[in-house]
């Protein structure tokens, strides 16, 4: 290798200068129009908004009309606050908990999270199967047969793991449905008895 | 009203709900005239956000009428054509009144590590979204705005999250003239990073995916060069030789936790949900840039640690900056660039879908079928 050919990293300039501002503004519309980054909109960091609407110093209270759970690294209930499915059931049990006794800085809080929303997600799975609209695995399946589902993945990387999607998402409805299965001869063969 | 409703992980499906109602003397209800699906979406979709609750009504890019205001508010009136920023925010906190408004500390009871969004679990407070044709808009005086004339519905619903954050995105990489950035992920956050990245005197821009059919967006859309990392044993090592043995002089990385490209991590992190999100795209931007680079991370992740390869970027002296994107900060800028012709936004929508045909449309846009990039939900109301 000759001392010309070592690369940019290892001497003291790039060996091939970034293409001059006129040769850029000729290929890309508007290049270098936020060239300044003092004249960038997130600059400063800690600007003091101008004028963002607030016409209060701290908002007015939304009415709380049941007591809700809150992260305990917050003083209070936020002035403001959704009200979206509210706790409820067993999953509601383990999210108060979450909330009531670990901070967010604590991987328990997020693990009994984590572990809420799949019995959440157990308990009405359950109950969808006594309406007309049961629950099934995974929705919106049918697009692959009409929106080109193996073509599409022809030579991307999840090609690899296509095979275990199914496994991921209806494994543990296969497990269940086994347990289920299982239980049920069990009661039909202790009624017998 | 008909919306988008969470039933598990991999399940969604179309209810009726109640029409939502005022609920503080700042709020709005706006009807949904057109919504989108946004790659952090993908990530209540797929399970890995904590307290995603049954019933959810996800949907945090949106724009609408006004159809009701409460008694406070002064800036809107019924009728009014607005966008809606992702963020919920109160204007006046501690942060707002820096301008962080992605960190209002007034708005999400549930966790201080992150503000408000629509329709994006109860971690971030617990508010249902725009996939519905009615949502609630707290403090409307303060996020909410018009819609100037000359702008298209298609723009406008873009600005409210893909666009204010690709640009936003670019800035935090504190691009110098003639910088080489490398930008991950050619969703439309990262087509959007590219083509700002110019705007701020990039010297290079090379987009890295996997999906052939983005990487020619990349080139056509953003005049960028682009890399495909199935072709490549080892990215790290190719970004490299194409960058002269230093690297990158800034990474933005528009991935986040569904990231690909390595099997361990992939599959321990977004299918088996063992960490926050995989982190392959983030750590091949760690090792990919040259030392003393700026890394600035748009892909979110989840709450629970990540396997980030810290060690590498201490070493190297690397700049980290990330934050969800305050959007309406960005506003006036962006809507001169629109108008410009520098930006169009409009241009990386692929799909529309019927709100009664939304579980269709996540799967396409999860799986990355028919050539999706930007998927747009119609409301029947609308
Ligand atoms: N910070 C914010 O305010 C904010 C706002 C919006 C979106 N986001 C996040 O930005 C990310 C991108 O959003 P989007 O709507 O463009 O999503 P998207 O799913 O359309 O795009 C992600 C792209 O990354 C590609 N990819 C996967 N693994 C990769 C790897 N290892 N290297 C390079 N590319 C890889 C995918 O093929 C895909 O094209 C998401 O994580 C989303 O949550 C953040
Ligand atoms: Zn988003
Ligand atoms: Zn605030």
């Amino acid at each position: 290798m000759s001392e010309s050919d070592i690369p940019s990293a290892y001497v003291r300039e790039k060996r091939s200068p970034a293409p001059s501002r006129e040769e850029l503004r000729a290929r890309i519309p508007g290049w270098g129009v936020d060239l300044d980054p003092a004249d960038r909109p997130s600059n400063p960091k800690l600007l003091h908004a101008p004028d963002t609407g607030a016409r209060w110093d701290f908002p007015e209270r939304q009415p709380e009309h049941r007591p809700r759970e809150r992260s305990i690294e917050h003083a209070f209930v936020t002035p403001v606050f959704g009200t979206a499915q509210p706790l409820k059931g067993a999953s509601g049990a383990i999210r108060r908990l979450a909330y009531a006794r670990f901070s967010e800085g604590r991987l328990a809080h997020w693990m009994l999270l984590v572990v809420g929303d799949r019995v959440d997600a157990v308990e009405h799975h359950l109950r969808s199967f006594a309406t007309l609209r049961p629950d099934v695995p995974a929705t919106g399946v049918r697009t692959e047969l009409t929106h080109g589902g193996l073509a599409s993945r022809r030579g991307r990387v999840d090609a690899r793991h296509h095979v275990l999607d199914p496994l991921v998402v209806g494994g543990p409805w296969l497990v269940a449905a086994g347990a289920a299965v299982v239980g049920v001869r069990r009661l039909v063969r202790a009624a017998r008895r | 009203m008909r919306a988008m409703v969470y039933r598990g992980p991999y399940k969604i499906r179309v209810e009726e709900k109640d029409v939502p109602a005022i609920e503080h003397p700042n709020d709005a209800i706006i009807r949904v005239t057109l919504a989108a699906i946004c790659g952090s979406d993908l990530h209540l979709y797929h399970g890995l956000m904590p307290d995603t609750r049954v019933g959810h009504t996800f949907g945090h890019e949106f724009i609408g009428v006004v159809h009701e205001v409460g008694p406070s508010v002064q800036n809107l009136q019924v009728g009014d054509r607005v966008m809606v920023p992702f963020n919920i925010y109160c204007g006046s906190c501690w942060f707002c009144a820096r301008g962080l408004y992605s960190n209002c500390h007034n708005v999400n009871a549930n966790a201080t590590a992150v503000g408000g969004i629509y329709g994006y679990s109860h971690t971030t407070g617990g508010y249902d979204g725009g996939q519905a044709e009615y949502v609630r808009v707290p403090f409307a005086d303060v996020g909410p705005a018009k819609i100037p004339d000359w702008m298209s519905d298609e723009d406008a619903v873009l600005l409210t999250d893909a666009t204010s954050t690709g640009y936003f995105g670019a800035q935090l990489g504190d691009i110098a003239e003639g910088d080489t950035v490398v930008v991950f992920g050619a969703g439309p956050v990262g087509l959007v990073a590219a083509q700002s990245s110019w705007l701020m005197g990039a010297g290079r821009v090379i987009v890295v995916d996997h999906l052939d059919y983005r990487l020619e967006k990349a080139r056509e859309f953003a005049h960028a060069e682009t890399l495909n990392f199935a072709e490549y044993d080892d990215v790290v090592v190719e970004l490299k030789k194409q960058t002269d043995f230093l690297g990158a002089d800034v990474a933005i990385e528009c991935v986040g936790a569904e990231a690909d490209g390595n099997l361990l991590q992939h599959v321990a992190g977004a299918k088996l949900k063992m960490q926050g999100g995989s982190p392959v795209a983030l750590n091949w931007a760690i090792d990919g840039v040259r030392k003393g680079a700026t890394i600035s991370v748009m892909g979110a992740y989840g709450p629970i640690p990540n396997a980030v390869k810290f060690g590498d970027a201490l070493n190297k002296g690397l700049t980290l900056r990330m934050n969800q994107a305050p959007v309406k900060r960005q506003w006036p800028r962006l809507f001169e660039h629109i108008r410009n012709g520098y930006l169009k936004p409009s241009d990386m929508v692929t799909h529309r879908f019927p709100l009664e045909e939304i579980p269709e449309a996540y799967h396409v846009f999860s799986s990355k079928l028919d050539g999706c990039i930007k998927p747009l939900i119609v409301p029947s109301a609308a």
